[in-house]
């Protein structure tokens, strides 16, 4: 009986918030914080037409119905295919990986090119810097965001810096990719639920980027692993795995991995997030326009954590003249004091009101507290209004 | 990590459901030894356990304790005076030329040294770290490699880098970071790399350098995997027996084993790491004995004697590189002659008189010269000639690199990324234009091509 028990509790890991019996169950009455609608929402490509217009693709390219881990599956098989240099390897890769990702590619490509390593995440990113320094293309895979703080020493002080103290050496570990599962599940608790992308976004030579979807994931990580020379640290919201569906071309494609992307137009106010908390500013948005009439948000996804496209959100918030930056992680030193301090510098004189910027409180993932620490629609909802009354 | 908890078991229950795992030829699945038959016959006299395979039961309770062990030998060929101690291996698989060209490569790094260590003390460069008494281990094993196979250094290994043909520009240019150095004077004094020389740069993190390395060699044998024309190479990897405690030290050995690298992992082991000396530093049979215990290939060798280092790391080479290929292990058992670093003192934490015998009685430099000047290869007047011309040489390299200009400024916005970022240009900008207004506050003439660079 134990091994059931056992399989059913990553199971729940892995289940959309709608379904599981935690923290993201909608408190009866609620108007703002109910679950995400992914089959409804317009970040997602509902329609094959939609997916195929956001690509510049003809009315008969296929498009394919995809979740994010079949979206990361398909893309790290592309990579395998097209380059031989490319590998991919991490604790439990080999069977599939316990979110699926890599479901399938061991068989087709050996154990030579996917392959599980001992459970030692200094070791992986170490052997993964060495396999880049010698021109592969690695693809090393951290179980968990929660866990990869081992391996820092080799992301920041080797992985980071390899191309500079090499200078005129040429030598550089830029085919490096680190995949990582992050982010909030409903019941992840302390070492299941992190996102450290502000740590990383602190180290000159590391990109960051964070895909909020199925296609935009397939064509930032194919652009990571083949068309990217700088390591990579590739950040993958697991409560979407399974969560998020949409249309996906079927070939190919790349994504810059230093552009934002606007995803809604609007005039009075822009909000800039990435990753998973799209959704609940799509949500926010929708309900305050309804409640505003004549209201028009502007929605950015970042998209690239760092290097990061500044260019784009001061055109924006020069548009618009208020801004609120919404993230998961802690509030202390994240992604969101970045920007807001950047915003101050580059629009200043066009701000109406400070900006506003809703994250996770600068506490824990403790397991129970979940609902009330990271970003809901209805603090969004509340800090866009506020920012709008100031 | 409760997470592998929960895993486990669903690689488990995933190869009944699916069978993606089914076994093909060739293939070795770490869970092969668990899936096939019942666990146990009934009168077996062997576990089954997955976790260690060929485990036969017993009926004494005995708990292994390593002081009953006798401790790994230290293979030598010569002895301390030169001598051949073991005529069946005299090792002649060089030259007389090749001989005498390490010889003088060890010279070299033993006449720099003092230089060096005397230019950081008038204040001429900012730092230097001697490799006296391992130039033996240095020379010796980078003799066996061929010039296609790979190093990672720690950074006592100058004489890896000459016998591989670092020049001494090279090295004079890195040391004083000048507009020559390949590292652009990004790097601390010592910390020394070369393309042309498949020496990857040197970083100051101890122990980093070894699960990388372990990596390096798994590409080298995918590379070869896919491309057979590509030579058979190995890496070469260095580091301290201090770097050892280190996790990455275990990290490396375990995945190079596992995965089969083709690597020759060196340990340097003189006895001190800084000023702990190595009784504080492990308690079991040095680092050699870790070896056998991530299923290595391990031999424990003289390191003051360059024939034994020598023929230790070309069987290493050998070994590295057959069948599937494998991690070797090489503990060179040394004595730190030297401080630290500049920045050392080891009077501090050690006797003079104790360092001083050590300098007397034995190091790789006076054991080879002796061996030479038996066999009539060398004389005192050879030796005052080598000594004069190395060290003029030196010097002529030391008053030339300490007049070249500094890397660009530029040159500290470059290669962070492969291209420049919008925010790294707008940073030279401003840094720019503050140099433009505070002139007086800041030299920018010993920087290659002034201010200008920052445009």
């Amino acid at each position: 009986m134990l091994p059931y028990r056992r399989v059913s509790s990553i199971a729940r890991l892995l289940k959309v918030p709608s379904q599981s019996r935690h923290a993201s169950q909608a408190a009866t009455g609620a108007r703002l914080n109910k679950p995400i609608e992914y089959k409804k929402t317009p970040i997602l490509h509902q329609s094959q037409q939609s997916a195929r217009s956001a690509f510049d693709l003809s009315q008969d390219a296929p498009v394919d119905w995809q979740n994010l881990h079949g979206a990361i599956n398909t893309s790290l098989h592309h990579a395998l295919k097209t380059d031989e240099n490319v590998l991919l390897f991490g604790e439990d890769v080999a069977f599939g990986g316990v979110f699926r990702c890599s479901k399938g590619l061991a068989d087709e490509f050996g154990t030579g090119r996917v392959f599980n390593t001992p459970l030692s995440e200094q070791g992986i990113v170490g052997f993964a810097v060495g396999c880049a320094a010698e021109g592969m293309k690695p693809v090393a895979e951290i179980q968990f965001a929660d866990y990869v703080y081992p391996a820092f020493d080799q992301l920041v002080n080797e992985a980071a810096k390899f191309r500079y103290r090499e200078g005129g050496t040429g030598g550089h570990c830029g085919g490096l990719v680190v995949r990582m599962p992050c982010g909030s599940v409903g019941h992840g608790g302390l070492y299941h639920s992190q996102s450290p992308e502000s740590l990383f976004t602190h180290v000159p030579g590391l990109r960051v980027v964070m895909p909020r979807s199925p296609s935009q994931a397939k064509g930032l990580l194919i652009s990571s692993i083949l068309n990217s020379n700088d390591p990579v640290i590739f950040m993958e919201p697991k409560i979407l795995y399974r969560a998020a569906e949409e249309f996906v071309p079927r070939d190919a494609y790349t994504l810059p991995l230093d552009k934002a992307d606007v995803l809604k137009k609007g005039k009075d106010l822009t909000v800039i997030s990435y990753g998973q908390p799209l959704y609940l500013c799509s949500a926010a948005i929708e309900a305050l326009e309804k409640d505003i009439k004549g209201l028009s948000i502007e929605l950015i996804d970042l998209r690239a954590i760092y290097p990061w496209d500044r260019p784009t959100i001061m055109e924006s918030v020069n548009k618009t003249g208020r801004a609120v930056v919404v993230h998961e992680s802690m509030y202390n030193a994240g992604v969101g004091a970045e920007v807001a301090a950047s915003i101050q510098e580059g629009a200043f004189l066009r701000l109406e009101a400070p900006v506003g910027r809703v994250t996770g409180w600068s506490t824990h993932p403790g397991l129970i507290y979940e609902k009330f620490n990271v970003p809901d629609v209805t603090r969004i909802y509340d800090t866009m209004k506020k920012t709008l009354e100031f | 990590m409760k997470s592998r908890l929960v895993v486990r078991p669903l690689v488990g229950s995933c190869r009944y459901k699916t069978g993606v795992l089914s076994r093909r030829l060739g293939l070795r699945w770490a869970s092969d030894t668990w899936s096939s038959g019942p666990a146990q016959k009934p009168g077996s006299d062997s576990v089954n356990f997955p976790g260690a395979l060929n485990s036969k039961f017993t009926a004494t309770m005995k708990f292994h304790n390593p002081a009953e062990q006798t401790a790994i030998p230290t293979y030598r060929i010569m002895d301390a005076d030169g001598n051949i101690v073991d005529n069946t291996r005299d090792p002649q698989s060089a030259s007389d030329e090749e001989i005498i060209g390490w010889y003088k490569n060890m010279l070299t790094v033993s006449i720099m040294d003092l230089i060096m260590f005397d230019a950081q003390r008038q204040g001429r460069t900012s730092f230097y770290m001697v490799s006296a008494g391992e130039e033996g281990i240095a020379v010796g094993s980078a003799s066996a490699l061929v010039p296609e196979d790979v190093c990672f250094l720690q950074y006592r290994e100058q004489g890896v880098l000459i016998q591989r043909g670092f020049t001494l520009k090279e090295m004079m240019s890195q040391l004083f970071a000048n507009k020559d150095d390949h590292g652009k004077g990004r790097n601390m004094p010592v910390h020394y790399g070369s393309g042309k020389l498949n020496v990857h740069t040197i970083s100051s993190p101890l122990a980093t350098q070894i699960p990388q390395a372990s990596g390096a060699a798994y590409a080298l044998k995918m590379q070869r995997l896919i491309n057979p024309n590509v030579p058979p190479r190995i890496v070469a990897c260095y580091f301290g027996e201090g770097a050892a405690s280190e996790g990455d030290f275990h990290a490396a050995l375990n995945i190079a084993a596992t995965k089969s690298c083709p690597i020759v992992f060196v340990c340097r082991n003189n006895g001190f790491a800084i000023s702990t000396a190595s009784i504080e530093q492990y308690k079991g049979d040095g680092i050699a004995s870790r070896g056998m215990g991530y299923g290595i290939d391990t031999i424990r060798v003289d390191g003051n004697d360059i024939f034994a280092v020598r023929e230790v790391m070309l069987e290493a080479r050998t070994r590295a590189l057959e069948g599937d290929c494998k991690p070797i292990l090489v503990e060179a058992m040394s004595y730190r002659v030297s401080h630290h670093s500049t920045s050392d003192d080891s009077f501090a934490y050690r006797a003079k008189r104790e360092v001083e015998e050590w300098k007397r009685r034995d190091n790789p430099i006076t054991r080879l010269r002796k061996w030479m000047e038996k066999k009539g290869l060398w004389d005192e007047d050879k030796e005052k000639e080598a000594r004069a011309s190395i060290r003029k040489e030196v010097l002529r390299e030391f008053s030339a690199a300490e007049k070249i200009k500094k890397p660009a400024l530029r040159e500290m916005f470059t290669d962070v990324y492969e291209e420049i970022t919008p925010e790294a240009r707008s940073q030279m900008e401003q840094l720019k234009a503050l140099i433009e207004k505070y002139p007086k506050e800041y030299d920018v003439s010993v920087h290659e091509g002034g201010l200008k660079s920052l445009e």
